[in-house]
């Protein structure tokens, strides 16, 4: 007996259907932004504020038009990420033996030391305050990467920068030592602590 | 009678379309998988910052957001300088620290020290806002916070 074929159904409105489904996730989803800038806030407390030598403080000002003044000079966003790196790296008292900076009596003494103190009006825009927060992140982010490179090899993580270390830290399927790599990770940022205070009004 | 003869041949052939269901479905499931729902429809403009320095928010810790930018057009009778939208609404500076106790109070008790709050300001909004929100952050102790940002140059942002 002669098989008979089933019947074909007819699938001319599954293009209909998905393109319904289609532009529901489109108009109810978003492609989200999750990353950003961490930031930690000082708690409130009524201890004195410690005396800091005014040659340790790099002072960043962002006025409402959105200008820098950085240590009482007029300065462009671009050139702000070089003045604090040489601020940071300057290690006046010699006591930073991987610092290559300029020595100079007159800044800071070593990267322990530095502190990057911004001031921001209550006028200035949030896009001026970011780019501001992100050019002194890199300085750090610039000095600790050197320093991952010249301690890594020695450590066992050669070739190998700071935001990749922590990224590899980060990695769930990465199986090697984490221990060892959160070690080193926590030597550099010691040895670079990133002081940055904000002044509140 | 040969007006009526049919057009046996010079007409087009119809487009097959029996990929279409295809092309479409893979579409859906390349949004399906590369979007994530709305959590709160925006009543304010709210075009971030870019900056390149940037870490990924840690997803396993619980996040809060709070937004801040300038009422959009529908929304012109709440003013037009920069204000603060806590989950679906506008709010005060004073409203963040009930709206970060009640964050905390549907959260298991040993991720509370862990909630991060995620500030998405517009790039137009004034620091005069978010330092309030700040100072309020500060005094709630919820001190962990992310200045949620776009990945792009710097130079961008001041235009």
């Amino acid at each position: 007996m002669a098989k008979r074929a089933a019947p074909e159904v007819n699938a001319g409105s599954m293009a209909d259907i998905a393109f319904l489904l289609l532009i529901f996730f489109l108009v109810t989803t978003t492609i989200e932004k999750d990353s950003g800038i961490n930031r930690k806030l000082p708690p409130i407390e009524e201890t004195e504020p410690p005396i800091i030598k005014q040659k340790n403080i790099f002072t960043v000002l962002v006025n409402k038009n959105d200008d820098l003044l950085v240590e009482d000079e007029p300065m462009e966003i671009k050139d702000l990420r070089q003045a604090a790196i040489e601020f940071l790296d300057n290690n006046g008292d010699g006591s930073c033996a991987f610092c290559k900076g300029a020595k100079d009596p007159k800044s800071s003494d070593n990267p322990d030391k530095a502190i990057i103190s911004l001031k921001n009006d209550r006028e200035t825009s949030y896009a001026a305050y970011i780019s501001v927060q992100n050019e002194l992140v890199a300085a750090y982010n610039n000095l600790r990467n050197r320093r991952a490179l010249e301690i890594g090899a020695s450590k066992g993580f050669p070739k190998m920068n700071f935001i990749e270390m922590q990224a590899l830290h980060k990695d769930v399927r990465w199986n090697g030592n984490k221990k060892k790599l959160k070690d080193l990770i926590d030597q550099i940022k010691l040895e670079i602590p990133q002081k940055l205070s904000e002044v509140v009004e | 009678m040969s007006k009526f003869k049919k057009k046996k041949d010079g007409g087009l052939a119809p487009i097959n379309t029996a990929s279409l269901p295809d092309i479409v479905f893979m579409l859906l499931f390349f949004f399906m998988v590369a979007t994530v729902m709305r959590e709160d429809t925006l009543k304010i403009k709210n075009s971030l910052p870019v900056a390149d320095q940037i870490e990924k928010l840690d997803k396993k810790n619980p996040v809060s957001y709070i937004y801040m930018g300038k009422p959009s057009e529908n929304y012109r009778s709440a003013g037009t300088v920069a204000r603060i939208q806590l989950n679906d609404d506008f709010a005060s500076v004073g409203e963040v620290a009930s709206f970060i106790a009640a964050e905390r109070a549907a959260l298991r008790e040993e991720l509370i020290p862990f909630l991060t709050v995620s500030l998405k300001v517009d790039r137009d909004a004034n620091m005069g806002i978010v330092g309030d929100v700040k100072q309020e952050l500060r005094k709630v102790n919820a001190l962990k916070i992310n200045y949620t940002t776009g990945t792009g140059d710097v130079s961008t942002n001041m235009e």
